[in-house]
């Protein structure tokens, strides 16, 4: 069974190898088919393995495969070499699973479009390198799929070049994740250093031996990896290049801004968690960022007109969670809610897409409405979607996931009331910037005609995730409800520890699910009235001097963009510019001087005439003889 | 018998060869330039007779078919480059074939 681990990365790779040299000549046909079913088949070979994986449960819980060896310098031996568990295999499913389902929408989405095969092989790649870097087994070579999804996010962000604002989202997207993956990189110094080996599991064996908890080396590594973690997740302070990435084609940003790319910080901890707990103090960073940009970013999505731009908001908002949950040690109930919103946030952006493409590319959400009537199979699925978003209680997957983040907020020994109450209001906001866009979309009058319906692919991509929503929280209901199922957390426990309740909070459990259920319900009643019942008032709100001030800010992201650009990126170009003629560049400025006179005088020796020629050979000849008869 | 000594020999075939390379090279005539090729080989053939004879052995001799048939070989397709030459900048001046400078 694992002998085989290595052909789910290498297949999308292989896809890539294919369709990057030979693509634009291959029919569209054929490179739908490779670029799909090479994805296609990998997820098949991931079920395979994971139905192996779980009838060797509980005697093998991880697995781990030496493939090559990649390189092997003094103390350092790296290898290509793959790492299974519980944690891993559940990333495994999602990237594959839900990369499958978005690949086979993304075949008919991008039907029209000139870079029709160059998007497949980009989808691909990144396919590769996101398997790549969770089921590394040691930390330089999940940096190098931790790169790889960068450059390949770079790439689809990018994916429209010709307008010059795709070209300069996909440089920020690039850059301010570059400054957390810098700091990750120097993480990794200081773990390899310090240790001496970058084998997860050695490493994490080895901290523990050497470190105390809470001591300075551990602190500072952890901080140096949650600096990965936060650039790469698009947390507070490197959370500007997610709203831009929307510059990318709409199933770019299911598969990589939603579903997966965004979620690897969320996996870097999980999988270092040693580590962190090792470090207290940063784990109480992980929470506190992860509840300061859920409620931010939710502010944020309150405001957006752009329906791509409510949906990057709400990933921010929805990670914070995911941080929430990894800062208060919830291990299980992060990547459990990184499970389900992977489903859900990727059938919301496959809505949104097909929604887009019925409004002829108009991405304003004040431009749309009525769609309910015109578009049923896109309403019931992204309504679904939009349920799970906003946590509506007992029939959402969202719903399990989220609220266990909530109470373990609260109940976990880590946990506390403030944490809880930036989640409940994280979640209030979740529900209100939900079903505003579901209102202002599909609701209403119309304001647009409809001019592309979706066709049988994107359904079916569509339902299948509706029906994951729907009922992948079922393997999660908290002991409140009917005795409790624990499939998912028993089966993470393999890989990551149990979450310690605090004894005294667990009593509350039933209570505190009634306030986090019903604030979700109380959101979508708010947000209903005020956009379907009240539109005038909520204008009038909006237009009112505070409500001015406020919008502005939420609209733009709290202001960050435009306090980085004053302290960052005008220092950065005034320094570049009063810097243009210094000594360095007068160098390289000589180089290419002595180059171009190089390149004229030889030109001139080749003159076209044979005589020339002749003679230079003759005399090349003779000083060749004349030195060997002389020296 | 009377023999030559090697040395003479070599010497002859020298000027030869640098008559024949300084008709390759002064001479703009394509023709002549043949000409100057054709005595360089004659040139190193002499050198290779002189030399077999030196170490009494054939070598030098069957060197010399060698160069023959070569030469015989080399004027007929030059010849035949000549006439297409010729035949596309209607002169035999070796200077005005430089469409390859630099």
């Amino acid at each position: 069974m694992v002998q085989l681990l290595w052909l789910i990365p290498a297949l999308p790779l292989a896809g890539f190898v294919i369709l990057a040299p030979a693509g634009a000549r291959l029919p569209r046909r054929l490179s739908a088919v490779i670029g799909v079913g090479t994805v296609g088949v990998s997820a098949a070979l991931t079920a395979w393995i994971a139905a192996g994986f779980l009838h060797g449960l509980p005697d093998h819980p991880a697995y781990s495969r030496v493939v090559w060896s990649w390189l092997a310098v003094g103390g350092l031996k790296v290898g290509i070499s793959f790492y299974l568990d519980a944690l891993t295999l559940t990333m495994m499913l999602v990237i594959t699973g839900v990369g499958f389902f978005i690949h086979l929408y993304a075949a008919e989405y991008m039907a029209e479009d000139e870079g029709f095969s160059r998007f497949f092989a980009y989808m691909n790649l990144f396919v590769c390198a996101m398997l790549i870097l969770v089921m590394a087994d040691n930390l330089l070579l999940l940096y190098l799929g931790w790169e790889g999804v960068g450059l390949c996010s770079y790439l689809l962000i990018g994916f429209w070049y010709a307008d010059p604002a795709n070209g300069y989202a996909a440089r920020k997207a690039f850059v301010v994740t570059r400054v957390g993956d810098t700091a990750m990189a120097v993480g990794l110094f200081l773990l390899f250093d310090r240790l001496g080996t970058l084998q997860i599991q050695d490493l994490m064996i080895r901290a523990q031996g050497a470190w105390t908890v809470g001591a300075f080396l551990p602190t500072i590594a952890a901080l140096l990896l949650l600096g990965g973690a936060v650039g790469k997740s698009a947390q507070l302070p490197l959370q500007t290049w997610l709203p831009d990435a929307m510059a990318g084609p709409t199933p770019v940003s299911a598969l990589i801004h939603a579903a997966t790319m965004v979620t690897a910080g969320v996996y870097l901890i999980a999988r270092t968690h040693v580590l962190f707990t090792l470090a207290p103090a940063v784990m109480t960073v992980v929470a506190v960022v992860g509840a300061a940009t859920l409620v931010l970013a939710g502010f944020s999505a309150l405001t957006q007109k752009d329906i791509k731009r409510v949906l990057a908001y709400s990933t921010i908002s929805q990670i914070g969670y995911m941080f929430l949950a990894l800062g208060v040690g919830a291990w299980a109930a992060a990547v459990f809610h990184f499970m389900i919103h992977a489903f859900f946030k990727a059938l919301l952006f496959l809505g949104a897409g097909a929604v887009i493409q019925a409004m002829s590319e108009e991405h304003d959400m004040f431009k749309m409405g009525g769609l309910r009537r015109e578009m049923p199979l896109t309403f019931w699925t992204f309504l679904i979607g939009s349920a799970s978003l906003a946590a509506l209680p007992l029939v959402t997957s969202g719903f399990y996931s989220k609220d266990l983040i909530i109470w373990q907020a609260f109940a976990s020994v880590q946990g506390g009331i403030g944490l809880w109450a930036a989640a409940l209001a994280g979640a209030f906001l979740t529900s209100l910037y939900t079903f505003r866009m579901v209102f202002l979309t599909f609701y209403g009058p119309t304001r647009t005609p409809v001019a592309k319906q979706p066709g049988q692919g994107m359904n079916i991509a569509m339902v299948v995730l509706a029906v994951l929503s729907l009922c992948a929280g079922f393997l999660e209901i908290p002991n409140t409800l009917g005795g409790g199922v624990h499939l998912f957390s028993g089966f993470i426990q393999n890989a990551l520890p149990t979450t310690v309740l605090a004894v005294s909070r667990e009593a509350y459990e039933g209570l505190f699910e009634w306030i986090s259920g019903g604030t979700a319900l109380l959101g979508v009643a708010i947000i209903y009235v005020l956009i379907l019942r009240v539109p005038d008032f909520t204008a009038a709100l909006a237009g009112s001097p505070t409500g001015k001030v406020l919008h502005r800010y939420w609209f733009g992201g709290w202001g960050f963009d435009a306090l980085y650009d004053r302290i960052l990126v005008r220092p950065y170009v005034f320094l570049a510019r009063i810097d243009k003629d210094d000594i360095i560049d007068s160098f390289f400025d000589l180089m290419s001087w002595f180059g171009g006179l190089a390149h004229r005088v030889l030109s001139t020796t080749q003159n076209g005439r044979m005589r020339t020629y002749a003679a230079g050979l003759a005399i090349g000849a003779a000083v060749v003889v004349g030195m060997a008869v002389l020296l | 018998m009377i023999t030559v000594p090697t040395s003479h020999a070599l010497f002859l075939a020298g000027v030869l060869f640098l008559l024949g390379l300084m008709g390759v090279i002064v001479r703009r005539n394509i023709i002549f330039i043949l000409l100057g090729l054709e005595i360089m080989l004659n040139a190193s053939g002499l050198a290779f007779i002189a030399a077999g004879f030196h170490w009494g052995r054939p070598d030098g001799q069957i060197m010399f078919l060698f160069i023959l048939a070569m030469a015989a070989a080399e004027v007929s397709v030059g010849l035949a480059l000549v006439l297409q030459l010729y035949h596309r900048i209607h002169t035999l001046d070796a200077d005005q074939a430089d469409k390859m400078r630099g």
